[in-house]
């Protein structure tokens, strides 16, 4: 029966082409659009690390002066060096990270080999383990050697072909700010989307190139980059010094489960309360731990013109459904003399409705088919925007699948009404007529 | 002529005509909401820093190594730049506008002040700042060359003084409104007193058209970065912009060939990145505007023609009875126009509601009402352009066709 009604469309598809071409179109354009945005906000709005993203925390203290202070308001978002040091010694998560991004130039000993300023990330040794940074050769580094300073250093492939060519990276020197480093682990081609450990530097900014011990860089005097709450008075201190009123190292913890997190909290806020009564803190305990997912919720990861996108395709699309059910509804009433026929050689009103019905659908997936054409010319479009995220717009086969759906789904309900109206058709009144 | 005839030809198709007001009801709410977009990311586009923004030049230098005599390189760097052919003047700032840093600090009126203090976007910049920027004083004076401190000897200083500020006047009409600025003390620094010089008529914050604590609240203070902490700053005429550039990469490099340049661009290439994103925006709520309308004309042409292919008989019989060509074509305009007023009054309640939803979703400002008649219009207009082809066609029927068919 399926394939009968397929023949009746193909047919009444040739009796109205430019009607239905008209029909594939504004379908097609409706669902490109939305693949379009939705493949950007599905791509953008991801889990970065699903597997753990429940038991990895950010954690927030409030080591702010009195200065316009509200009970209960956001702390400030990173930590000061000396509670990140505290912290980092105190170990009370399976694993703990302290670290900053910033942008330090390297070269070798070689003189053919010209400095290049690259994207870093000075940080304690979990790191690796805790964000499940890829190794293609070597290894990270251990907390003995963020305690006694070593200079190491781990790089990207990237930037190990660009130094090294093709020889091995692992046990070479490389030259950082004039410092001497050995390197100990090179990273496969890693991109986590969004960059969710640290967005002070663009939520969707790549992976570092070169990685230190934040103790190594420190001692030598390196700075960080991204975001610097100071407070207070600085006595003539560095902002990364221990005794600074800055915050601006991010710190986050890995817990054995999600269970575990209350009792962290806990003994986050013991923390803060200690600091309070040794002086150091002047504000009530105000801890933050939040996980991966309610972390870029909170710092609003997401561009808004993202999802503003994304609303104003839906209603595109939605205009172009209406559009669809006119233009539908006004060539199923030009044809009831045909169902007048039909009905009175026997079809029933379920048989008409039928028809139509796939009538619709197939029209719907031929939309389906001009959509995803015109969604591969979107996403190719939204690459070559100027926005960080540009180079990450790219199909995948869930899209695929979900843009088929829509299709089919767009059409058969488009077609619902004029369906409706084709199986009311009385036919005597339609033979007279004719 | 006579409604009543429409309207009782419009009842019998409910549905259809229905579909069509809902198209253009929704057309003209996103339409309606769209320009408004446009609108506010225009005006985010047209920003005036009020700077000779087509004559600046930046160059961002970045060291390889420490550098102990950071200060006398930039010394050096300077005076170099200084003497390059078509360079006006260069200055050494510890940001820029439109570049990929802010500087913000709070901003005290007494020593101490605990509450209500302000954020203001704090630049040090060395001597001829003001003038390389092409900034104007409505107030006070520059700072003498005497008040110049630099900045690696203050960031020693157990609590740095700073004897003089220079501020713009969003911040000093926000802090002494209507009075004159000159003369009066605000604290910035490790809490200790700067006296207001001068008074920009506008400084503008790094990162303008975005929103900052700061606002549009600017200071710039006599204080010198050395060429790490800062960027130089080169104005030169438009045309000399890339050959003074290339100039400046090799005069610097040949001080001190370490260096890497981290930035070398014109301003207005700075700000066409700054603002990248807002104009996509701006193209993109036009493409869907322009789609919109297209998909919108096409169902009304497709519908309008089918009821005239449908009303065939009708039209025959009435041009039988003598009615013109015109009043024909008359016929379909005037059903046209009052299905696109009833979707246009319904759209009206929609443009607003959708507002509503976007302020609250992405603090935007209210829809201005006078968006909705210029949308009306549009599509008053798009309406009456899509009817005319088939109304035309109506109206060509000869009545003998017309009676046969």
């Amino acid at each position: 029966m399926l394939l009968y009604y397929l023949d009746l469309a193909r047919r009444s598809v040739r009796n109205a082409r430019a009607l239905s071409l008209l029909m594939v179109l504004t379908l097609g354009l409706g669902i490109g659009a939305c693949m379009t945005t939705i493949t950007v906000f599905h791509v953008l709005s991801g889990d970065p690390i699903p597997h753990k993203s429940a038991r990895l925390f950010d954690v927030q203290l409030d080591a702010s002066d009195l200065v316009g202070y509200r009970p209960g308001e956001e702390p400030t978002f990173q930590l000061t060096r000396f509670d990140a040091d505290t912290l980092l010694r105190e170990r009370r998560a399976l694993r703990q990270v302290a670290m900053s991004g910033t942008f330090l130039p390297v070269r070798t000993d070689s003189p053919d080999v010209k400095p290049v300023y690259e994207r870093s990330r000075i940080t304690s040794a979990d790191f690796f383990a805790m964000f499940e940074a890829p190794f293609l050769r070597g290894t990270g580094w251990t907390a003995a050697d963020d305690e006694s300073r070593a200079r190491v250093a781990v790089i990207s492939r990237k930037l190990g072909d660009r130094l090294f060519g093709d020889a091995d990276p692992v046990g070479r020197e490389i030259l950082v700010r004039g410092e001497s480093l050995r390197v100990v682990g090179v990273l496969a081609d890693w991109r986590p989307v969004p960059h969710y450990f640290d967005t002070t530097l663009g939520a969707y900014a790549p992976a570092a190139d070169l990685y230190l011990p934040l103790a190594t860089a420190l001692g030598f005097g390196f700075g960080t980059a991204g975001n610097m709450d100071c407070w207070g008075n600085s006595r003539g201190q560095g902002p990364r010094e221990p005794g600074s009123p800055c915050a601006w190292a991010q710190y986050w913890v890995e817990l054995a489960s999600a269970a575990d997190a209350p009792a962290f909290r806990d003994y986050l806020v013991q923390y803060s309360e200690a600091q309070r009564q040794a002086g150091r803190f002047e504000r009530p305990p105000n801890v933050r731990l939040r996980n991966v997912v309610d972390h870029l919720v909170h710092r609003e990861v997401l561009p808004g013109d993202v999802r503003l996108q994304m609303w104003l395709a839906f209603g595109f699309l939605l205009v172009c459904l209406v559009n669809t059910v006119g233009l539908l509804l006004a060539k199923s009433l030009r044809r009831s003399g045909e169902i007048g026929v039909r009905r009175a050689l026997g079809a029933t009103r379920g048989a008409i409705f039928r028809q139509f019905l796939v009538e619709a659908g197939a029209l719907g997936l031929a939309g389906g088919l001009l959509g995803l054409a015109l969604s591969a010319i979107g996403l190719w479009l939204v690459r070559q925007t100027p926005a960080p995220y540009a180079a990450l717009a790219q199909m995948d086969w869930t899209m695929l699948g979900l843009t088929l759906a829509l299709a089919l789904a767009a059409g058969l309900l488009a077609g619902l009404l004029p369906a409706w109206h084709a199986a009311r058709v009385a036919p005597a009144q339609q033979l007279k007529t004719q | 002529m006579d409604l009543m005839p429409i309207l009782s030809t419009l009842r019998r198709h409910k549905t259809a005509a229905g579909l069509i007001v809902v198209e253009i009801a929704l057309t003209l709410a996103i339409v309606c909401n769209a320009l408004h977009l446009i609108a506010t990311r225009l005006q985010v586009l047209q920003t005036d820093t009020g700077l000779a923004e087509s004559e600046l030049v930046v160059l961002d230098l970045d060291g390889t190594v420490a550098d102990e005599r950071a200060d006398d390189v930039s010394a050096q760097d300077l005076q170099a730049l200084r003497a390059l052919p078509g360079v006006k003047s260069v200055a050494l700032t510890n940001q820029v506008v439109y570049g990929y840093n802010s500087n913000n600090s709070s901003v005290s009126l007494e020593q101490g002040q605990r509450q209500g203090r302000l954020s203001a976007a704090n630049y040090s910049g060395g001597e001829g700042l003001i003038a390389t920027l092409g900034l104007k004083l409505v107030e006070g004076r520059d700072f003498r060359p005497e008040e110049y401190l630099l900045g690696s000897v203050l960031s020693k200083q157990d609590k740095r003084t700073v004897g003089q500020v220079i501020v713009n006047r969003a911040l000093a009409q926000r802090l002494w409104p209507g009075e004159p600025a000159v003369g009066k003390v605000i604290y910035v620094i490790d809490d200790t007193p700067s006296t207001v010089v001068g008074v920009l008529e506008q400084l503008p914050h790094p990162y303008p058209g975005r929103k900052t604590d700061s606002g549009d609240l600017a200071m710039l203070f006599p204080v010198k970065p050395s060429y790490r902490g800062g960027v130089y700053l080169l104005r030169t005429e438009p045309g000399q912009r890339d050959a003074v550039l290339k100039a400046a990469v090799e005069a610097t490099a040949r001080i001190d060939p370490t260096r890497v340049v981290g930035t070398g661009a014109t301003l207005q290439e700075m700000r066409a990145r700054h603002f990248a994103q807002d104009r996509s925006m701006v193209w993109l709520l036009s493409g869907v505007i322009v789609a919109l309308m297209v998909v919108t004309a096409f169902g009304i042409v497709g519908l309008a023609s089918f009821w005239v292919q449908q009303r065939t008989r009708m039209i025959g019989t009435r041009r039988a009875l003598g009615a013109t060509r015109a009043q024909i074509r008359r016929y379909f305009q005037l059903e046209n126009f009052m299905l696109t007023s009833s979707g246009i009054a319904i759209g009206m309640a929609g443009a607003l509601a959708l507002s509503l939803w976007l302020m609250r979703l992405y603090e935007l400002p209210r829809l201005p009402l006078v968006w909705l008649p210029v949308g009306a219009l549009a599509l008053w207009l798009l309406g009456q352009a899509a009817v005319l082809a088939p109304a035309r066609r109506a109206a060509a029927l000869p009545p003998v066709a017309a009676l046969r068919a």
